[in-house]
């Protein structure tokens, strides 16, 4: 809860680019307590705890390994024929 | 011998325990939905063949006149769309899966059984969505979807057969979910992760990749479904959107999506040569391992299918230096499997026949996907028959053939009837003939550059053609006897036994049929898998 | 009775895996879209109302703490307080599809919905392009559209286990339904604590 005013304070701060990565690190301190403690995550068994960090990696690779096209489209054009 | 026929009639069996259509139809037990499932899929890839068979019609000459090139571009989006949602990602792991895993381990049923009959009745909803998008008229987008033409532009039924896919994905998700569980939580006494038949690991991979992948694709179709309802321009430049986005997300699925085609399949013959070499598999870690390396690297290889769409050069080459990577592991089986077979004892049922066609047309198919990776012959090649021909020798001359082989070896423990030898050892042949004369001039058409999804083409490549339609008639006569046969030995085909193959396996060890509960007394696994010496002593002993 | 529950618990696990890759899609036309259109996607998230969205916040993370009382509840046996919590977690649910859907209707009647109708007053003022405002605003619906819609089935399972657990169909021996819908609920929560900083929170100026 505290941390939600603190997100929204923070947004409210100029921090230029910067201003997502703490708005996401503080969402990412918030549902990793959602889901240790509310989700009993951090009772759960060894198998439980692999298939979440499983789901996250994927779905870590689904969004890196994309924009490794879209950061990259303007490094080079391609040689016209 | 009167006896012994008398006594397997008698006695109850899955089949034998309440013939009415309710029972059937409200079944939990996973060998029934096993069934139900055959029946559906055998449909399907009946749908997807017959419009297999008007593209070659119309390819038999190089002008357009069987169809219109509206139709044309109608008829192979619904080849794509019926064998490769329909049929190919459901058929191993619905049919022989479901009817094998739970026995394999020595349980009574998978974890969920209730949620297993739902798949089906999922299966259907979406199949009947997908199949009277096609009676109403069908669509013309490529089983692709490539957008902006299916968002914006094509007046056909999108969005009747984007949901039907879209349905038909929940199915598959929650038959990968609950394999997952099975495999973890199910297992007999004493079944270790690595006494487990590799058929279940190939599944446990393939699960996994239905579990995190198809939720991606079935969001893209929602999302391209939006579109088209609400003219929101996510993929549309025309509106700021990309549509190299909607490629990225749908590739993320589809690329995935063929190992869990291929994975299940490659499980099959994990099982076949072993039996039929009489020998343990050669290096069952590296192939349990392999699958799943196959479920993980195959996640990051998606953007070579989008080389030349107009990804950054710098994408394009991370994603040809992991596809080169990706065909190791399944490099690895198809050396474990030759390694098994030296020095082995080999006979040449059917089913054996069908693997070693797997094994060879797998490896052409394969190869020339490495072919593939590398960018500069994609470039070439891209968009041409060279890539159909690549994927149908992996998904047809691989996964179907794995099909074929796991029906014929698992038939007479799913009927208690054995098909006869004869007549299967022909139709694998004319299967084997009719696929390499229907694919392989196909290889050559690509490199001289027939492009692919054109109803009409230049003169010159008439011949190849008139090949592949010749050779897909003979290939079309291979799949139609195994109906005829199959259905043939459910009346009149000989008893089989328990273990008609001589094979090791907890599912060889309970009765052909087996009865509802699998197993009349839970199995303790004491031995390791695969253990094809000690099953021959025994028997030459026991005589 | 163990084995079962931890058997369909994994179930559940497993299910939320398939979630996070289906919204995860959406995350990642977000991703994208942001990179590239991030002035409009200023632009547009400016209109958002940053207290109502905060609201709705704070209302679901007090939901997902009855929630899991009320799973609590369910394992030690203390079932009337059990149906009370549930009851308080479906107000809390409701409140927040209220706000949501006063929200919505304010952005209805500024044609920010995307289609024919849509129109983006500020673009000029802005110079941000409104097709790409648009966009912006896709996702918006899209995002909050299927959370919203998780988020009325949550509450549909929340009221049946609500029904039974009244009834006294659960115990500390058997108590996974309510395990598990509480696992959906956190999750539906989850979404939204990460739909919150990226769809109101862009920047820095806010007209409230």
């Amino acid at each position: 809860m505290v941390l939600t005013g603190v997100t929204v304070f923070a947004s409210l701060i100029e921090l230029g680019d910067w201003n997502i990565v703490l708005a996401l690190v503080i969402a990412t301190i918030k549902a990793t307590l959602v889901v240790l403690f509310f989700m009993h995550l951090y009772y759960s068994s060894k198998l439980t705890k692999v298939t979440m960090i499983a789901a996250i990696f994927f779905l870590f690779l689904l969004l890196a390994l994309s924009m490794t096209d879209y950061l990259t489209r303007g490094w080079i054009t391609n040689p016209v024929r | 011998m009167a006896t012994a026929v008398q006594a397997t009639v008698e006695r109850e069996n899955y089949l034998n325990v309440d013939y009415s259509l309710k029972s059937w139809l409200l079944t939990k037990d996973h060998k029934r939905i096993a069934l139900l499932y055959l029946i559906s899929i055998t449909a399907m890839f009946f749908v997807g063949g017959f419009f297999a068979m008007l593209i070659r019609l119309e390819l038999l000459t190089p002008a357009g006149d069987l169809v219109s090139s509206d139709t044309y571009n109608k008829l192979f989006t619904m080849h794509g769309v019926s064998m490769i949602f329909f049929f190919l990602i459901p058929s191993v792991p619905a049919v022989l899966g479901n009817f094998c895993i739970p026995l394999m381990i020595g349980a009574k049923d998978l974890a969920f059984p209730r949620l297993n009959l739902a798949s089906w009745y999922i299966y259907m909803i979406g199949a009947i969505f997908a199949l009277t998008s096609m009676l109403l008229g069908g669509v013309d987008t490529g089983w692709t979807f490539y957008t902006p033409f299916s968002t914006s532009y094509s007046n056909t039924h999108v969005i009747g057969t984007a949901l039907g896919v879209f349905i038909a994905g929940f199915s598959s998700i929650f038959t990968g979910l609950n394999f997952i569980v099975t495999i973890h939580r199910m297992r007999a006494p004493g079944m270790t992760w690595n006494r487990m038949p590799l058929f279940c690991w190939s599944n446990y991979a393939a699960s996994i990749i239905m579990v995190l992948g198809t939720p991606v694709v079935a969001i893209t179709i929602l999302l391209v479904a939006l579109e088209r309802l609400f003219h929101i321009g996510v993929f549309n430049p025309a509106l700021g959107g990309d549509p190299l986005l909607f490629q990225h997300l749908f590739w993320f699925y589809s690329h995935p999506a063929v190992y869990i085609m291929i994975l299940p399949g490659m499980g099959v013959i994990s099982e076949i040569v072993p039996c039929f070499a009489r020998k343990r598999i050669f290096g069952y870690e590296f192939v349990a391992l392999a699958s799943i390396a196959i479920a993980v690297l195959g996640f990051l290889v998606w953007a070579h299918h989008m080389f030349v769409a107009g990804i950054s050069v710098y994408a394009a080459l991370v994603f040809s230096l992991l596809t080169y990577l990706v065909a190791i592991p399944s490099a690895v089986k198809i050396f474990n499997w030759t390694a098994t077979l030296y020095k082995g004892s080999i006979t040449y049922d059917t089913p054996m026949l069908y693997a070693f066609g797997f094994i060879g047309l797998f490896t052409i198919g394969g190869l020339t996907g490495v072919f593939l990776a590398s960018i500069g012959v994609d470039v070439h090649v891209t968009d041409t028959y060279f890539v159909v021909a690549h994927f149908h020798y992996v998904m047809v001359g691989g996964m179907v053939l794995a099909y074929m082989a796991g029906l014929h070896f698992w038939w007479p423990k799913i009927t208690g009837k054995l098909y006869p030898e004869g007549w299967a050892k022909l139709s694998a042949l004319f299967v084997f003939v009719g696929f390499n004369l229907t694919f392989f001039p196909q290889f050559i058409l690509g490199y001289m550059g027939m492009p692919r999804r054109y109803h009409a083409y230049p003169p010159e490549f008439q011949v190849l053609n008139v090949l592949s339609t010749a050779g897909a008639s003979v290939l079309a006569v291979g799949y139609v006897l195994p109906m005829i046969y199959f259905v043939w030995s459910l009346r009149y085909g000989k008893d089989a036994g328990p273990n008609p193959w001589n094979a090791v396996g907890l599912e060889w060890m309970t009765a052909s049929p087996p009865p509802t509960q699998n197993f009349d007394v839970t199995p303790v696994v004491t031995w390791e898998a695969y253990d094809y010496e000690h099953q021959d002593e025994e028997v030459s002993v026991g005589h | 009775m163990d084995q079962q529950r931890e058997t369909s618990t994994f179930g559940m696990w497993l299910f939320l895996v398939t979630e996070i890759m289906f919204f995860g899609g959406l995350f990642c036309a977000y991703l994208v879209y942001r990179a590239t259109y991030y002035e409009a996607f200023v632009a547009g998230s400016q209109t958002m109302n940053i207290w109502l969205g905060a609201t709705n916040t704070a209302v679901l993370i007090c939901s997902s703490l009855s929630m899991a009382m009320a799973v609590r509840c369910a394992q030690t046996d203390k079932r009337k307080m059990m149906v009370i919590l549930l009851l308080i977690t479906i107000m809390f649910g409701a409140a927040f599809l209220g706000i949501k859907g006063v929200e919505y209707h304010e952005h209805w009647v500024n044609h920010q919905f995307p289609g024919p109708n849509f129109q983006f007053e500020g673009a000029e003022a802005a110079g941000v392009n409104p097709q790409n405002v648009q966009i912006y605003f896709s996702l918006y619906w899209a995002m909050t559209g299927l959370h919203a819609l998780h988020m009325i089935i949550g509450i549909g399972l929340v009221t049946w286990i609500v029904i039974a657990g009244a009834r006294g169909a659960y115990s500390p021996d058997y108590y996974s339904p309510v395990e598990n819908v509480g696992l959906y609920w956190h999750f539906v929560d989850l979404v939204w604590i990460y739909l919150f900083p990226l769809l109101y929170l862009i920047s820095k100026k806010h007209g409230g």
